[in-house]
């Protein structure tokens, strides 16, 4: 696997405050990756030190291949960031703002101009392009901030909270101009909106207290924290036929418990893949008419509070 | 460096944009034309005052060309230095403050070429103030008084615009090392102080940037200066050893990404 982001071991203490532990992670390439956490869990603070505006305590990380502390102009050639409650210059207008980012990167001329053009169109600025930035509301600020993170097409784009000042049509538009990014970029997007992750994320890191608590894709974690339940809805009206069903699951060797409200019936297996295996047979073999069946997964909601209460809860009994 | 002359053209549209140069040269060119217009009128003033009051006669000299210089370099170096400390106090750490130097050196920004572009842009700003009021005055006295020797009065020029500089590292100097102006501004009032209580002593006077104003007039009005080289090469010498602190303080600080 190739890794656009490489971190080993980093750690970054503030005094007393241990902000990140010890935390390894890899970011494949061309990943949409989300950074989820509680507030304090470190994500800021990840992000901070992938983008060279902290030094790691301990540890080191690498963006693109580059070391992020021994190598900053090269890294900050490939990357882009924006932050969560973005301020620019305020006397700039927005077009001139985007058009003092690309020269920065080295753009000139025409593709200067079509850069500019391209990322104010994505993020839908291109009417309140010759605006003073001063006039700006905090979700045009925000917009803002993503065309300039895009004029330069980077290879590494780095987004701390990049939706949290939008309504649901701004967020919507932010997202799926974010998503557009998939394959032509590596997105590192920290978050605590679940849904944005569930949205657009193809990988998630969890956080908390600066721990890396869990990295996975998505589908991966939600079979990983599967509960071992099944859920069938029968048509309504089956009568015997549907008890006859029920008794039968009960009495298998793998059903631990077997719960129904009204057409709903709920299976929880002490073995899921002999239950997966052997449910439908059976439904099969009773006559039984099913309009659904399928095996409960969590929301990354369910995870993410699981995981975070855990360690949380260990952290305190540690002291 | 990356990105040096891309960020020096953002300073100076940023002082054009936000009238920092406009306010900077109208201060400077209103010292520079009451410089000759006081030296040519307190006598008359005086006088006026003195015969309405009772028979009171205050005898002055003519006035010449000369106390319009000495005036100039004066009114310049003296109120001129409140521009020089106030002037870069927000320079970096509004910068900081506001998040914006974390935007600019996330880029292909390098930080030497940050503070450079910075210093090079206060540079311009009070040369072109310095260089508006020595303008000023040079037209003035010589609708006034007569003209005076250009070559003394650019040198005495350069001089004070040399001991404004010095004046105006020590505050950017504090804004490299704070994230809020005043505190910043604070450092470069310090400074002032401790630099106007060592000019007291007149051994020590001519190692500090307020000793270059007497070689200043001198060279303006065609006397051999005293001390000249000692107070250049003092003052430059601060000027370098101020900014190498400002370096070292800035390059490895981490960066807010807003307040």
């Amino acid at each position: 696997m190739d890794t656009a982001v490489s971190c080993r071991g980093l750690t970054k203490r503030y005094g007393d405050v241990l902000a990140l532990d010890a935390l390894t992670l890899d970011v494949p390439v061309g990943a949409v990756y989300g950074i989820l956490g509680p507030n304090g869990a470190g994500k800021t603070t990840l992000l901070r030190l992938l983008t060279g505006l902290a030094h790691p305590t301990a540890g080191e990380a690498t963006v693109a291949g580059l070391s992020v502390t021994a190598q900053a102009p090269a890294v900050h050639q490939r990357i882009s960031f924006l932050d969560q409650s973005p301020q620019y210059y305020s006397w700039m207008r927005g077009r001139e703002l985007i058009t003092f980012v690309g020269e920065l990167f080295g753009l000139r001329g025409a593709e200067l101009r079509t850069r500019v053009d391209e990322a104010l169109t994505l993020t839908g600025l291109a009417s309140a392009a010759n605006r003073r930035i001063s006039g700006y509301s905090g979700g045009m600020r925000q917009r803002l901030g993503l065309a300039q993170a895009l004029v330069n097409r980077p290879e590494v784009l780095f987004l701390d909270e990049p939706a949290s000042s939008l309504d649901p049509a701004g967020r919507h538009e932010i997202l799926a101009a974010i998503a557009s990014m998939r394959g032509a970029a590596t997105v590192c997007m920290s978050t605590h909106i679940l849904a944005d992750v569930e949205r657009i994320c193809d990988t998630v890191a969890i956080l908390n207290h600066g721990r890396l608590l869990v990295s996975a894709s998505v589908a991966e974690l939600q079979e990983r924290y599967a509960q071992p339940a099944f859920e069938l809805e029968l048509d309504p009206g089956q009568g015997d036929a549907a008890e006859q069903f029920i008794a039968a699951v009960r009495a298998s060797r793998w059903a631990a418990d077997v719960v129904r409200t009204a057409d709903i019936v709920r299976v929880v297996a002490s073995d899921a893949a002999a239950a997966g295996r052997e449910i439908l047979p059976l439904v099969a073999a009773h006559g039984i008419q099913v309009q659904r069946f399928e095996r409960l997964r969590p929301s990354l909601e369910d995870i993410f509070l699981r995981l975070t209460a855990a360690s949380t809860s260990e952290k305190v009994q540690a002291s | 460096m990356d990105g040096f002359s891309i960020f020096l053209r953002k300073e100076l549209r940023e002082s054009l944009r936000t009238n920092r140069l406009l306010v900077v040269v109208a201060i400077f060119a209103i010292l520079g034309i009451i410089s000759p217009l006081a030296a040519k009128y307190t006598p008359e003033l005086l006088k006026t005052l003195g015969t309405g009051s009772g028979g009171v006669t205050i005898i002055l000299p003519t006035p010449t060309a000369k106390d319009a210089i000495a005036q100039f370099i004066k009114n310049v170096a003296g109120t001129g230095i409140f521009v020089a400390i106030l002037l870069p106090m927000g320079l970096v750490a509004r910068e900081k403050e506001r998040g914006t130097a974390a935007f600019v050196l996330t880029k292909p920004l390098t930080r030497p070429a940050f503070l450079t572009a910075k210093l090079l842009a206060l540079g311009l700003t009070l040369t072109v103030g310095v260089a508006v009021a020595a303008f000023a005055t040079y037209w003035y006295t010589a609708l006034l008084f007569t003209p005076i020797p250009f070559g003394g009065f650019l040198a005495a020029t350069l001089l004070v615009l040399l001991s404004l500089l010095v004046y105006a590292s020590f505050t950017f100097l504090g804004s490299t090392l704070m994230s809020a102006q005043l505190p910043a501004a604070g450092i470069g009032l310090a400074a002032w102080l401790v630099i106007s209580l060592l000019a007291i002593f007149p051994d020590i006077a001519q190692f500090t940037p307020a000793g270059l104003l007497t070689p200043a007039t001198q060279v303006a009005l065609g006397l051999a200066p005293q001390h000249l080289w000692v107070s250049i090469a003092a003052s430059v010498a601060v000027l370098v050893v101020v900014l190498l602190l400002a370096w070292l303080s800035f390059r490895g600080q981490e960066l807010a990404t807003n307040a």
